[in-house]
C-alpha cells in the first residue's frame, strides 16, 4: 500500500452526548464514560486503519458552543478551530435535537468538513420523535448518520462518510448559513469587505467567519487576527467597534445576543422542517426517578444513605473476599517458607515482599466495591442530581454544585478527581476545589481504615468508617469557607449545569471498568507498593548486628531446660499442657526479641526521632513510621505496620490484629490515627496532580502543609479530648 | 414576572434574559432565548437550584440567576 496522509477525525458536540462511547467504539479503547456533563476533559487520540486508511481519531471534551465558558471547553474549540482536522464529526443527541444544532450552526460556519451523527437515536425513537435526517441533510448540505453509541451501531457508516467527505473536493458543497437579522448581516459584509480588502492573505478562515467572530466580539479570534494582520487588523477592529455600537443602539442589546437569538431562530425553522414528535403524554421514567430522588423531603436523607449504604457494602460485602485472599496469601507465605532456606533472602521474601504486598493486596475487593459504586452514580446519571441537592450547601462556601463532583470521585482516587474539576469557569474556585478535595478519603486509605476500624471497633466499623467521611466532607466545607473568605476571595460562580436522563447502566462497562480497576490497582501492587514494601522491610532489617539489652538465646535455653525438667517431673496428663505451655513461653522471649531488632533497625531509629510530633496524638513511633511512608502510596501505611508489628511471622492471618491490640495500642489512639491519615499530606501521584493543575509551587506547597497541619490538629482533639471525656 | 416567581409545575414563556457577560451568554447559547417556552420542574431539597425544563431538556439554575429572566406566564398547561 501506498504512503497515505493520515486522515484526522474530529469528535465534537454537546456535552454527554455520547462522543466517548464512539471514540472508544472505533478505536477499541476504554476511555471513561459516564452519564454526565464533562466527563472527559482533555483530548485523547486514537489510530486506527479503516477501509485502507489511516484514520486518527480525537475525542474532545464536550461544548455547547465555540465561544468557550471554562477550560475544558476551550481544549475543544482550540482542537476545531486552530488544528483544523480533516472532518469534525458533530455527535449529536438525537434526543436533544434543538439545542444540539446550535454547536452544529457554528460548526456549518467554518471551514472544515462536518458530518452529522444523530446519536441517541435509539432514545429519539423512544421519545417518538421521527428525525428526517435526509431534509435535515439536504437543508444544512451535511451527510447524517444515526448511530447508537452504546450499542455500537452504525459506526462503520459513520466512518464511511467521514472518508468520503475527506476525499472529497472542499468547493464542492455550499454552505447554508444561518442568515442574521438585516442589520447584522450588512455589519457582517462590511466587515467581510474590509477584511477581504486589507487583510485577505492573512487569515486562516473564511471572511465571512472572521467578520461573524469579529461583530460577536469574540476574544481569541480578535487576538489571533491582530497578532497576524498587524495594522490593518488593529483598523478593521476599530471599525468593527463602530459597527457594533451602532448596533447596540439599534436593537438594544449586544450584536452576539442578537446573533444567538438569530441562530435559534434559524434552528426553530429546520427543527419544524425535520422533527416530528407525536404529542402524547408519554410516562417519563426518568422524571418519575426524579420525583423520589431529588424530592423535597427524602432527596438528602436517600443522598445519604446513598453515601452510606457504599461504605457500608465496601465493609461487609469486601469481607468475604478479603478472607479468601487472606488464606491464600497466608497459604504462599508458609508455602514458601518451607521450601526456602533460611538466609536474608528468606526474609525479604516472607516479610518484606509477601508481608508487605500481601497485606495491601487482600484490600482489591473493597476497593473494587467501592470503585463500582461510584461508577453506579456516574453512569446512571446520579452524579448530577448529587451535584444539584449539593449546590445550595456548596453555595454557602462560596461553590456551586459542580464543585460535589469531583469531590465525590474523590472518593475513589484523588488524582481524576482534580483534574475533573476542569469544568469549573473560575479560576478561584477550581483552586478552592483543589485545596478541598484531598479531604475526600480515597480509596487507597481505606485498607487502613479497615485494619484499624475493624481490629479496635469490630462490628461499629462500617459505621466508625462512614463518620470519618463524613468529617473529611465537614472539614472541606469548613476548609472552603475560611479560603473563600481570606486567600481566594471572589464572586459566586453562578451554577448552570444540564441534568441529563437516567440511564440504566451498562452491566459490560461496569465489568469493563473494575477490570481496568483491577490491572490498576494490581499494578501498583508490582510497582509502587512492592518497592515500597522492600524499602521498609529493608529498613526495618538493618542493620543485621543489634546488640540485645539481654541475652535472648541463652533466655530462651534456660526456658527450656525448666520446662523439661518440669515435663520430666509431671504426670503424663500434664505432660502435654506444660509442652504448650513451653512453646508460648519460648515464642514470648522470641517476639520481645524481634520487637527489639526492629526497634534499633533504622527504621527503629527513624520512627524514634519523629514520634515525639505524634505522642500528643497517641501514636507511637511504629505508627509514626507507617504514616511516613504513607506518603508515596496510602496502602503502604498498612504495609508498614504489617511489618513492623507482625513480630509473629506473617502466616498467621490475623498476625497484625493481634498484635496491635496488644502492643498497647487503644481504640482512642486508633481513632485519632484513622484521623490523621484521613487528612494528611496527599499522596505523590496526588501532590504531582496538584502542581500540574494549579501550575503553582505555592498552592501546592500550601495544599501540603494545610492538610498535614489539620490533620495535625484534628487528630490531637480527638485523641486528647477522648481522653479528656473518660474514653480509652 | 420573573422565572424565580414561577412556582412547582407552571409554564411562561420567555421575554427577556438580563444580566451580563459570559453566563448570561451561556444561558442564551443552551437555547433559553426570548419566546422559548420554559417550565419549572422542581426546585431542589433546600430551595435552591431550580430544574427547568427547556426545548426538552433538563437544566438546572439557581434561583439568583431565574431571577435575571422574565417570563409571561403561560396560563393552562398541556
Ligand atoms: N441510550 C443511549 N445512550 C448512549 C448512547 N451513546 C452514549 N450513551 C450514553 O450516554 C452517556 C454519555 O456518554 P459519553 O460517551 O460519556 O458522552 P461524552 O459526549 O463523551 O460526554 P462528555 O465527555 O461529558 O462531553 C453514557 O452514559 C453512555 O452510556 C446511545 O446511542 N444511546
Ligand atoms: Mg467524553
Amino acid at each position: 500500500m501506498s504512503e497515505k496522509k493520515v486522515i484526522t477525525i474530529a469528535l465534537a458536540g454537546n456535552p454527554n452526548s455520547g462522543k466517548t462511547t464512539i471514540f472508544n467504539n472505533i478505536t477499541g479503547t476504554r476511555q471513561k464514560v459516564g452519564n454526565w456533563p464533562g466527563v472527559t476533559v482533555e483530548k485523547k487520540e486514537g489510530l486506527i486503519q479503516k477501509f485502507g486508511y489511516d484514520l486518527k481519531i480525537v475525542d474532545l471534551p464536550g461544548t455547547y458552543s465555540l465561544t468557550p465558558y471554562s477550560i475544558e471547553e476551550i481544549v475543544a474549540r482550540d482542537f476545531v478551530l486552530e488544528e483544523s482536522p480533516d472532518v469534525i464529526i458533530d455527535i449529536i443527541d438525537a434526543s436533544n435535537l434543538e439545542r444540539s444544532l446550535y454547536l452544529a450552526t457554528q460548526l456549518r460556519e467554518i471551514d472544515s468538513k462536518v458530518l452529522f451523527a444523530l446519536n441517541m437515536a435509539d432514545i429519539a425513537i423512544s421519545h417518538e420523535t421521527k428525525i428526517d435526517s435526509e431534509k435535515l441533510s439536504n437543508l444544512l448540505d451535511v451527510p447524517v448518520v444515526f448511530t447508537v453509541g452504546n450499542k455500537n451501531e452504525g459506526m462503520d457508516d459513520l466512518l464511511k462518510e467521514a472518508i468520503k467527505l475527506a476525499e472529497s473536493s472542499p468547493d464542492k458543497r455550499e454552505n447554508r448559513n444561518v442568515k442574521y437579522s438585516r442589520d447584522i448581516e450588512n455589519a457582517i459584509s462590511k466587515i467581510q469587505d474590509l477584511i477581504e480588502e486589507k487583510a485577505k492573505d492573512k487569515i486562516n478562515y473564511k471572511s465571512r467567519w472572521t467578520a461573524i467572530k469579529l461583530l460577536e466580539d469574540d476574544k481569541i479570534v480578535k487576538e489571533r487576527f491582530v497578532e497576524k494582520a498587524g495594522a490593518a487588523g488593529e483598523e478593521i477592529l476599530e471599525e468593527t467597534g463602530v459597527l457594533r455600537k451602532a448596533l447596540l443602539n439599534s436593537f438594544d442589546e449586544d450584536p452576539e445576543i442578537v446573533m444567538t437569538d438569530d441562530r435559534y431562530g434559524f434552528i426553530a425553522g429546520i427543527i419544524k422542517e425535520v422533527q416530528t414528535t407525536t404529542i402524547k403524554k408519554r410516562v417519563d421514567v426518568s422524571r418519575n426517578i426524579d420525583l423520589v430522588l431529588t424530592n423535597r423531603f427524602i432527596g438528602f436523607p436517600i443522598f445519604i444513605f446513598f453515601i452510606w449504604a457504599m461504605f457500608q457494602l465496601t465493609f461487609t460485602l469486601g469481607a468475604y473476599p478479603m478472607d479468601w485472599i487472606e488464606s491464600g496469601v497466608s497459604l504462599i507465605s508458609s508455602y514458601a517458607g518451607s521450601i526456602v532456606p533460611e538466609s536474608l533472602f528468606k526474609d525479604l521474601l516472607i516479610n518484606g515482599i509477601i508481608g508487605g504486598v500481601g497485606s495491601v493486596i487482600v484490600f482489591l475487593p473493597n476497593i473494587l466495591i467501592l470503585f463500582f459504586c461510584i461508577a453506579l452514580f456516574e453512569d446512571t446519571g446520579y452524579m448530577a442530581r448529587a451535584a444539584f441537592i449539593m449546590d445550595k450547601i456548596m453555595h454557602l462556601i462560596g461553590l456551586h454544585g459542580k464543585s460535589f463532583i469531583p469531590m465525590l470521585m474523590g472518593f475513589g482516587c484523588n488524582v481524576p478527581a482534580i483534574m475533573a474539576t476542569r469544568t469549573l469557569e473560575s479560576e478561584k474556585d477550581r483552586i478552592l476545589t483543589i485545596l478541598i478535595t484531598p479531604f475526600m478519603s480515597c480509596s487507597a486509605k481505606l485498607p487502613v481504615y479497615i485494619v484499624l476500624a475493624g481490629t479496635f471497633f469490630a462490628a461499629k466499623a462500617g459505621n466508625v468508617i462512614f463518620s470519618l467521611y463524613l468529617l473529611g466532607i465537614l472539614l472541606s466545607i469548613i476548609s472552603g469557607r475560611l479560603f473563600r473568605s481570606t486567600l481566594l476571595k471572589g464572586i459566586d460562580a453562578p451554577f448552570v449545569m444540564e441534568l441529563p436522563p437516567y440511564r440504566v447502566p451498562m452491566l459490560r462497562s461496569l465489568m469493563i471498568h473494575m477490570w481496568d480497576r483491577s490491572k490498576m490497582f494490581l499494578r501498583r501492587m508490582g510497582g509502587v507498593i512492592l518497592v515500597g514494601s522492600v524499602i521498609v522491610w529493608a529498613l526495618s532489617a538493618f542493620p543485621r548486628n543489634v546488640e540485645y539489652s539481654a541475652d535472648y538465646s541463652s533466655e530462651i535455653d534456660r526456658a527450656n531446660e525448666s520446662f523439661n525438667i518440669k515435663i520430666a517431673a509431671a504426670d503424663e496428663k500434664d505432660k502435654e499442657l506444660l509442652k504448650n505451655e513451653r512453646i508460648a513461653a519460648i515464642a514470648e522471649i522470641e517476639k520481645a526479641m524481634n520487637a527489639e531488632k526492629t526497634e534499633k533497625s533504622y527504621m527503629g531509629r527513624i520512627g524514634k526521632g519523629i514520634s515525639p510530633v505524634f505522642e500528643p496524638l497517641g501514636i507511637d513511633w511504629r505508627g509514626s513510621v507507617s504514616l511516613l511512608t504513607g506518603f508515596f502510596a496510602k496502602e503502604i501505611v498498612v504495609s508498614t505496620l504489617g511489618v513492623l508489628y507482625s513480630t509473629e511471622g506473617p502466616d498467621d492471618k490475623d498476625a497484625l490484629k493481634n498484635a496491635l491490640r496488644s502492643s498497647g495500642m487503644t481504640p482512642l489512639s486508633a481513632l485519632s490515627m484513622m484521623v490523621f491519615v484521613l487528612l494528611y499530606l496527599p499522596c505523590f501521584a496526588t501532590i504531582a496532580m496538584i502542581r500540574k493543575e494549579t501550575a503553582s509551587f505555592k498552592w501546592t506547597a500550601f495544599s501540603i502543609i494545610y492538610s498535614t497541619t489539620i490533620a495535625w490538629i484534628a487528630a490531637f482533639c480527638v485523641f486528647q479530648g477522648g481522653k479528656l471525656l473518660g474514653f480509652q | 414576572m420573573l422565572l424565580s416567581e414561577l412556582k412547582e409545575g407552571e409554564t411562561g414563556v420567555i421575554v427577556r434574559v438580563g444580566g451580563n457577560g459570559a453566563l448570561r451568554r451561556r444561558i442564551l447559547e443552551m437555547g433559553i432565548v426570548k419566546g422559548t417556552k420554559i417550565y419549572v420542574d422542581k426546585y431542589a431539597p433546600l430551595k435552591d437550584p431550580l430544574e427547568l425544563i427547556v426545548k426538552n431538556y433538563h437544566i438546572s439554575l439557581r434561583v439568583e440567576e431565574a431571577a435575571q429572566i422574565m417570563v409571561e406566564k403561560l396560563q393552562q398547561q398541556d
